[in-house]
């Protein structure tokens, strides 16, 4: 079983749009929505939920102003000054360290576990598929990425199925390092720009941290071809394997509107052929 | 006043409304780069720096001649960055989330703290505009107390533009809390919509007001725009696709540079959101 993880540095570069495009192409696999921070891969693939189950990761702090004496001791303790002069604690600048349960001489504190999203599984036309739901402005995101990576492969595993297709989140932080731990290769779908560059080159060195293999793609390639170019030199300057480039094309944005992906919406288009080609490489350098 | 640019989705032009709005506005004005991820702006600021800080964050160091193996440390620990395995502690200092709590718990004092990098913040200027960002350091996870450090420059008395990171977890939060009021940069496509949503119930949570910025206006469907209705969101600017100004990011220009007539109507974003806060006041 092999596991290729999209991801980007640069967000909307048409990483979700490209999985959800794959996803025609691929066969015997297990879609995995891997940006449960703002997941959109669920808008094109209309998934059917068979299972849904709480994610709870992490404690957050609450005081019992019954049993406080307000000695103090916790606001000195915190390093987060998430509890104020009243000794409410602020949910969300509260880190869930246990440091202010732990040395209350009061015992006034409670650290119940939190609930912080929410994950399934799910049938689609395409497959099964496993995405979750990070709560707002919740915590603990690379933790629900692994659950929900791991929930994949027991499912390929169970299911006897041979690729999981992973949609990753942009950046290089926290969800993304969950994203691509153990994974057999990612592949990075940037754009022709000074930012798409720029944050290419910084989620490469991540991968060759973590050493992943790393492919790279360039999405609207001819909104700045010479642009193109350098991805192309550097990939080839890094000994990353350059898969190729896919053109601006609206087709994207009006197969999303209809919740469809590009090559449901218009499968002899120049983009779906790129596409094609770039999945070819895919099977051929990675997956077989 | 703290204006605090985000988005939910990732690449709808957050750093292109920051940075245009930053340029267009002043004297008196500072541009913070939160997306310490992959932070963008200098790319189009082209600042001169002047400043370099390295960020650290503090995390266990065991004296194990001190150290009895108790195991207490690891009982406080949340996020098993420190264990006690056979007869050795052992930390995890990329799981360290700083709280303290090990130092303060081992009854043998054999627990110090030293430094882990976080990244690195740099400070310059271009022309008036003062810009600092933060750059997070690749394979290290935790985000929020690096922004925070970057928000630690913030300037009471003057304008201070934050290009927040996408998403709507800590990070973004770190980057919008305290803010006077929070533009959001959004498209008219259902993933546009769908992280818009996110990223407004974010914005309640901390009770900010807020304001869409529409990308790219002209593509899509006018769903974002039935929705702003329905909840009441002005909309403060709409930005309509142009190949011209697609092709002037690709190269890191400035709008406001390229086609100065943008000047004005950056301006008076600025004055709308004047408009909003001092009413709100």
């Amino acid at each position: 079983m092999k596991e290729l993880v999209i991801i980007s540095g640069k967000g909307g570069t048409g990483k979700t749009s490209l999985v959800a495009a794959f996803a025609s192409l691929a066969e015997n696999m297990v879609l995995c929505d891997a940006d449960v921070d703002a997941a959109d891969l669920h808008l094109i693939m209309s998934p059917d939920a068979n299972k849904s189950s709480d994610f709870q990761s992490g404690h957050k702090a609450i005081i019992n102003r019954d049993k406080c004496t307000e000695c103090n001791l916790c606001r000195e303790l915190c390093r987060w000054n998430a509890i104020d002069e009243d000794f409410r604690v602020d949910p969300i600048e509260c880190e869930g360290c246990g440091v202010c349960y732990y040395f209350c001489p009061e015992e006034a504190i409670d650290f119940p576990l939190n609930t912080c999203g929410e994950w399934f599984i799910s049938d689609t036309r395409f497959g099964p598929m496993v995405h979750a739901r990070l709560g707002i402005a919740e915590e603990n995101s690379g933790k629900l990425v692994t659950l929900v990576r791991k929930e994949a492969r027991d499912l390929a595993e169970a299911k006897n199925l041979s690729l999981i297709l992973t949609d990753g989140a942009p950046g290089v932080g926290c969800p993304v390092i969950a994203s691509i731990g153990g994974a057999d290769a990612v592949l990075v779908v940037t754009e022709p720009t000074v930012s798409g560059v720029h944050d290419m080159e910084r989620v490469v060195q991540l991968a060759d941290f973590f050493k992943i293999k790393a492919v790279v793609c360039v999405n609207k390639y001819d909104l700045n071809p010479e642009k193109s170019r350098e991805v192309e030199e550097y990939a080839g300057r890094k000994g990353v394997g350059f898969l190729g480039q896919i053109p601006f094309d609206p087709i994207f944005t009006k197969a999303m509107v209809q919740g469809r992906n590009i090559f449901e919406y218009d499968p002899g288009s120049e983009a779906c052929n790129a596409v094609r080609q770039i999945w070819e490489k895919v099977n051929r350098n990675i997956l077989s | 006043m703290i204006i605090s640019v985000a988005s939910g989705k990732g690449g709808t032009g957050k750093t292109t409304v920051a940075t245009n709005l930053a340029m267009s506005i002043g004297p008196n004005v500072q541009l913070l780069d939160c997306d310490v991820e992959e932070p963008n702006s200098h790319l189009f600021i082209h600042p001169v720096f002047e400043y370099k800080e390295t960020i650290n964050t503090p995390v266990p160091e065991v004296d194990e001649s001190k150290c009895t193996l108790c195991g207490k440390c690891g009982e406080i620990c949340q996020f098993k960055a420190i264990v006690v395995i056979g007869n050795t502690v052992l930390p995890f200092e990329e799981l360290c989330h700083s709280c303290g709590g090990c130092m303060r718990v081992c009854p043998e004092s054999a627990i110090k703290e030293k430094d882990r990098v976080l990244g690195n913040i740099q400070k310059g200027r271009r022309n008036d505009l003062e810009f600092i960002h933060g750059i997070l350091r690749i394979g290290e996870a935790m985000s929020p107390p690096l922004i925070r450090k970057v928000r630690s420059f913030s300037r009471e008395g003057g304008v201070t533009i934050i290009d927040a990171p996408p998403g709507t977890s800590c990070p973004v939060i770190a980057s919008m809390k305290g803010a006077d009021f929070v533009l959001l940069v959004t498209e008219p496509t259902p993933f546009g919509l769908h992280d818009l949503k996110l990223a407004v119930g974010a914005v309640k949570i901390l009770g900010i007001q807020c304001g869409l910025v529409i990308n790219r206006s002209d593509m899509g469907d006018d769903r974002v725009k039935i929705y702003a209705k329905q909840e009441s969101l002005p909309i403060m600017m709409e930005i309509p696709f142009d190949r011209a100004i697609a092709e002037a990011y690709s190269r890191g220009e400035l709008i406001v540079e390229r086609m100065p007539e943008w000047r004005g109507r950056f301006i008076e974003l600025y004055r709308r959101i004047e408009e909003i806060v001092s009413n709100q006041e």
